[in-house]
């Protein structure tokens, strides 16, 4: 009708040619999706005929193999043959179903013309076989050339051309008892994207055609509009399979009408609703009995809607068969009984429709808000807790109380109007009360606050210079952070992460090395003893620092060998050491791995032991010192016992069979009840200093040695021995069901990045501070307020503690629950040997870790009432300083997780209609709040178990001093 | 005098900046098929020669470090080799960060080293013109006050444009975008070279801005 068509308009002229001319063979309908368009989801909704969610929970992460009940299963249940070609993702949506197959790759997006020259070179010849009862074959060109060129474009023009040809003569090669249906599974918007539930999106047509006459009535002047999911029955009832389980769409009766009268008909089409509506109320009534999220009376009047019809169907029946209807009553009847079907199935899919598959934009965007604001919060109290002590109750209690309050409050108003209770609504409210009240409370003190800084005298022109400074030196490792956080919007930047992060977390590095020599730190002097102590301690000073970061860049980018794959990255290569020894073929390469292994492994046990007495620890005879003595090599040799049987191959050992299952149970279970059995000791006695040394030799070496440094060996040891037993036992299980994969990937993907990157991210604050600090003079150390920069040390230490980590457990098959685990713990002893008397001991990456500074003997330095003194002053005013610095770390650590956090919801958010979001940005998003979730409890547990351990130290100094 | 100084100053750099928008034009005529993408390393050779023989030129003939004694043949030549070592190990040194911050370690090390040595003739070649083989003036120019004359200013300012550029030229590499310029090391040579030149036309004209504020104080 238009004189000039766009490309994409009236190509298809071979459809409406059957559609004019054969009216009664051929009928055009409107072809409505349900979101999310995807082609996988859509994939999942032709063959269920249900509304695929965000994440099928029940399904395997490891394969995307569909294990609801589905068309295909049902087809080929009951022998038939289904023949398909085209897109791969059916193959992995129904591994192993089909009598014969022709997959083609459909990843790359460029590529407009493999899939369907691939089809076109198979469809006539199986066609012409007859080998089949079912035939789909999945052109891809299409939607490629919308990917790529979008609608408005010639190429479009040339493919659709290309499909019309392609339906002229697959008709010719039709029988005449084949049914041929042309559906396009989703729409594409105007850049030709699909994804989301725009009118676009969710329109397709359908186009039924048979060689034998299909209809009775004319089709209509437009063309009607049907559910997508109504394919399902259909086609299910047509071929005579059962209709799949879990299926809500209504069949479409025209296609039943059959050769006869109008009565026959109808009671054909009865006959088909009934099925329908039989199974669809058999879905419904099991799915709430497991699911709540169905309201209560509507299913109570889809139950009684369907009861009436089914109670008058049988009565229909019988009056039927007893034949004491006449034609016109009971047409009428008829019509009127498949009209209530009808209802009653619309109902039900409105009702599921309604409670599963949407948007709820109001909600995204309120749990944005409540993320970002409890982000400012994080870093405004950080900010507040370093200036002022008292504020703990006034903007960190009162608002707690606020929110129960409210929660409280809501929960009253739900139980009174008998609603049922949301229980994240209720909770969301509660957060963004106490939020509220926070904020409130510090806008109450921010008037005193200022007024308090405003009677001190101003100092408006140095202190806006050092403001600025402050900003610039926070400007960089912000920069880095917000490039992390915009990485997140973009879906290869996030395929990519894996290579993304140590980037940054290098140029972060490097730009603090530059910055810190720019700055003149690394040469000038700066404390007034540097100046005597000469030049060659700095050059000293910088050589360790050179070396360590070389170390740690080294580190980092080996690393990068333990790498596993995304299938985005067609040209990667998985690691060598990700899989387990046990499916290595080459024996030699196996024994090679596992000794180094085992290597590394002792000698990790060795060189914490060696350290620890090197400090003065493990001289005591508590149990604790027992336990590090003997329990660290026990767990060594269990574990070592444990790979030696895991990884033999399951025949070599024949007879013994019996003892090695044995054997693979015991051996880890011996780890972990050592390893438990070493927390509890620490739980109970964190010291392991054996307090009669100091007295001792009072005037000579020794100084009371803090006991922090075994808690946080053990953790430094058991945990990591923990979690590489769960990997393997994990590994191995998996192993067995052959079912690992993309999993993994993810994890590593995004697991690995997510520890690195909070690592990266905490660097972030006062970065510079710290190495500023780290390379300061040995004294100023002692003399000054180190305390307030504690948390930048952990940071910095914990970072590096991160990556030795890795590259220590680097033989290690690292898996999925390394991902759950961002928290795997590391550690890594910062020893700065220009000041001996730094020791810094982060035990897990991003848990902040007791920071003690032992402050050594030094025959020069210090006279040793010096030394007595300052140990007992850091003790003293450790409680509130002290905790002041865990607060501000967990809240700083916090706020770089939920910006982070942020991100990738907002990412999530945004790009919903994303083609990637259910390949990438979903599986992100899910991870990384998985991710925040555990880290945040365990920086928790870690503030816990450090307050623990510094009560245990102070109560011991205590008895020291009373001794 | 500083003006004139500047002025000289401006007329080199922007010599550089000429010449090697001349490296990517000539040699098409030369040579059927030359294109900076399509052969890259061609060009990276081709670049990094004419950069570095002009900045020997210019330095030869400007001689913006003043303090030049009298010295022998012999220590001329040690001092040209010493030159000459310098700049080899940087380019090793660079080659090794460019692998550590995630470049292939094995595939395409003609194409790292490539852009290794391109980063060096325009950092550590500028260097060893202005200061020569003498790595405590390195380390005092590239920290804060610690340029002495408007030259030292410039290197500073062209070496860490540079640096920055090759840095941003690594972030297209991950993009879908399947252009031919994110291959490996196009993009970030590319950046390297745009750094470079805006580093030499910001150079004068940041001096310019800033003569009021520079004060060079002697040795």
């Amino acid at each position: 009708a238009k004189t000039s068509p766009l490309p994409y308009e009236n190509k298809l002229s071979f459809l409406h040619h059957l559609a004019t001319s054969q009216p009664r063979h051929a009928r055009l309908y409107r072809f409505r999706a349900d979101p999310p368009t995807a082609t996988m989801q859509r994939i999942k909704g032709l063959t269920t005929g249900s509304l695929p969610t965000f994440i099928d929970v029940g399904s395997n992460f490891a394969t995307y193999a569909i294990q609801e009940d589905n068309l295909l299963a049902q087809l080929v249940q009951n022998g038939r043959r289904v023949v398909f070609m085209g897109d791969d993702t059916w193959e992995g949506l129904f591994p192993k179903k089909f009598f014969r197959s022709y997959f083609f790759p459909s990843f790359n997006v460029k590529d407009l013309h493999t899939v369907d020259d691939g089809i076109l070179q198979h469809l006539y010849p199986t066609v012409d076989s007859g080998e089949w009862d079912v035939l789909i074959a999945h052109f891809l060109g299409v939607d490629h050339c919308g990917h790529k060129h979008g609608p408005d474009h010639p190429e479009m023009a040339k493919k659709l051309t290309q499909m019309n040809e392609m339906l002229r003569s697959l008709v010719d090669h039709l029988g005449n008892d084949t049914l041929l249906l042309v559906a396009g599974d989703h729409g594409m918007t105007e850049t030709g994207d699909h994804g989301g539930d725009s009118e676009k999106e969710v329109n397709a047509a359908l186009f039924v055609y048979s060689k034998t006459p299909l209809f009775v009535t004319v089709p209509p002047e437009e063309p009607e509009a049907i559910p997508q999911v109504n394919l399902v029955p259909t086609v299910a009832l047509l071929l005579g399979v059962p209709i799949p389980y879990s299926n809500i769409g209504e069949v479409m009766a025209e296609l039943f009408s059959g050769d006869g009268d109008a009565v026959s008909a109808a009671l054909q089409q009865l006959s088909v609703y009934h099925i329908n509506a039989k199974q669809v109320d058999r879905f419904l009534h099991s799915y709430s009995l497991v699911a709540q999220d169905l309201p209560a009376e509507q299913l109570q009047h889809l139950q009684q809607l369907f009861s009436s019809a089914v109670e008058e169907h049988t009565q229909l029946l019988a009056q039927v068969q007893g034949a004491t209807l006449v034609p016109p009553e009971l047409e009428s009847r008829l019509g009127s009984l498949i009209s209530r079907f009808q209802l009653y199935l619309r109902e039900a899919r409105a009702l599921c429709t309604q409670s599963w598959a949407r948007f709820h934009l109001l909600r995204m965007v309120g749990g944005c808000t409540l993320i970002a604001t409890s982000c400012l919060l994080c870093y405004m109290a950080s900010e507040l807790s370093a200036s002022s002590d008292s504020f703990y109750r006034s903007c960190l209690l009162y608002p707690l109380l606020w929110g129960l309050m409210v929660a409280l409050l809501l929960g009253l108003a739900h139980a009174f109007t008998q609603e049922g209770l949301d229980l994240l609504l209720v909770s969301s409210w509660a957060a963004a009360a106490s939020q509220l009240g926070f904020f409130w409370h510090w806008w109450g003190r921010h008037p005193k606050q200022a007024r308090l800084m405003g009677s001190q005298p101003p100092l408006p022109s140095a202190g806006l210079r050092q403001r600025l400074q402050a900003w610039l030196g926070l400007a960089f490792p912000m920069g880095i952070l917000l490039f992390r956080c915009g990485a997140m919007f973009s879906d290869s930047f996030v395929v990519a992460e894996a290579r993304v992060a140590p980037f940054l977390l290098a140029s972060l590095v490097m730009l603090l090395v530059g910055k810190l020599h720019w700055d003149g730190r690394l040469t000038v002097p700066e404390g007034p003893k540097q100046q005597f102590l000469g030049f060659s301690s700095y050059r000293r000073e910088i050589w360790y620092l050179l070396c360590l970061v070389a170390m740690l860049l080294i580190c980092v980018r080996l690393s990068g060998f333990f790498h596993q794959c995304r299938e985005e990255i067609p040209q990667c290569r998985p690691s060598l050491f990700l899989s387990p020894l046990a499916s290595l073929r080459n024996t030699r390469a196996k024994n090679l791995f596992y000794l180094l292994c085992v290597v590394l492994l002792a000698g990790l046990v060795y060189a914490v032991r060696s350290w620890l007495r090197h400090y003065g620890n493990l001289n005591s005879s508590d149990p604790l010192v027992l336990f590090v003595r003997w329990g660290f090599p026990l767990v060594v040799l269990c574990i070592a016992c444990y790979w030696a049987v895991a990884s033999s191959a399951d025949d070599s050992l024949g007879k013994l069979q019996e003892l090695v299952q044995v054997a693979v149970v015991a051996f880890p279970w011996a780890v972990y009840g050592l390893a438990s059995m070493g927390l509890l000791l620490l739980l109970c006695n964190p010291m392991t200093v054996f307090a009669k040394d100091t007295r001792e030799s009072p005037g000579s070496i020794v100084t009371p040695y803090l006991g922090v440094p075994t808690s946080e060996v053990d953790f430094l040891h058991v945990i990591p021995q923990i979690y590489k037993r769960m990997q393997e036992s994990q590994k191995s299980r998996l192993e067995r069901g052959s079912c690992r994969a993309t999993v993994a990937a993810y994890g590593l993907g995004s697991v690995y990045s997510a520890a690195l990157v909070i690592a990266l991210t905490l660097l972030g604050l006062p970065w510079y501070a710290v190495i500023s600090w780290l390379l300061a003079a040995s004294q100023f150390f002692y003399s000054t307020g180190h305390q307030p920069i504690f948390p930048a040390i952990h940071w910095n230490a914990a970072f590096v503690g991160f990556h030795l980590d890795h590259s220590t457990n680097l033989l290690q098959p690292r898996l999925l629950l390394t991902s759950w685990a961002p928290v795997t713990s590391c550690a890594f002893v910062l020893e700065v040997v220009g000041c001996p008397l730094l020791l810094l001991w982060p035990f897990v990456c991003e848990m902040p870790s007791l920071q003690k500074k032992k402050p050594k003997k030094e025959p020069r330095e210090e006279l040793q009432e010096v030394e007595e003194h300052m140990m007992e002053m850091r003790l003293r005013e450790s409680p509130e300083k002290f905790s002041t610095a865990l607060l501000q770390l967990g809240l700083k650590y916090l706020f770089v997780l939920g910006t982070q956090l942020l991100a990738c919801v907002c990412a999530a958010m945004i790009l919903r209609r994303h083609l990637m979001v259910w390949k990438v940005f979903a599986p992100k998003f899910l991870f990384e709040s998985l991710g925040f979730v555990v880290s945040s409890i365990c920086l928790l547990l870690g503030i816990s178990l450090v307050m623990r351990v510094d009560c245990a130290v102070s109560t011991w100094f205590n008895q020291l001093q009373l001794r | 005098m500083k003006e004139a100084e500047i002025r000289r100053l401006l007329a080199a750099n922007l010599l550089c900046v000429f010449t090697i928008i001349l490296t990517a034009v000539v040699p098409s005529f030369f040579w059927d098929g030359f294109t900076v993408l399509g052969t890259h390393l061609a060009w990276l050779c081709i670049c990094s020669v004419c950069v570095s023989t002009l900045n020997i030129i210019l330095h030869l003939v400007l001689k913006p470090n003043q303090s030049h004694k009298r010295s022998s043949f012999a220590h001329k030549i040690s001092r040209f080799l010493k030159c000459c070592i310098y700049f080899f190990m940087s380019c090793i040194l660079f080659h090794a960060i460019i692998v550590l911050y995630g470049a292939p370690l094995i595939e395409s090390v003609t194409e790292t080293f490539l852009f290794a040595v391109l980063l060096s003739t325009f950092t550590t070649l500028q260097c060893l013109c202005m200061l020569g083989p003498n790595i405590q003036a390195w380390i005092r120019v590239f920290s804060k006050n610690g340029a002495m004359s408007i030259w030292e200013s410039s290197l500073q300012i062209t070496t860490i444009c540079s640096i920055l550029g090759a840095w941003f030229g690594a972030f297209p590499i991950p993009l879908d975008w399947d252009r031919p310029w994110q291959v490996w090391p196009i993009s970030c040579s590319l950046g390297a070279t745009f750094g470079y030149m805006a580093g030499l036309i910001i150079a004068p004209l940041w001096i310019h801005w800033n003569r009021k504020q520079l004060t060079y104080k002697s040795r």
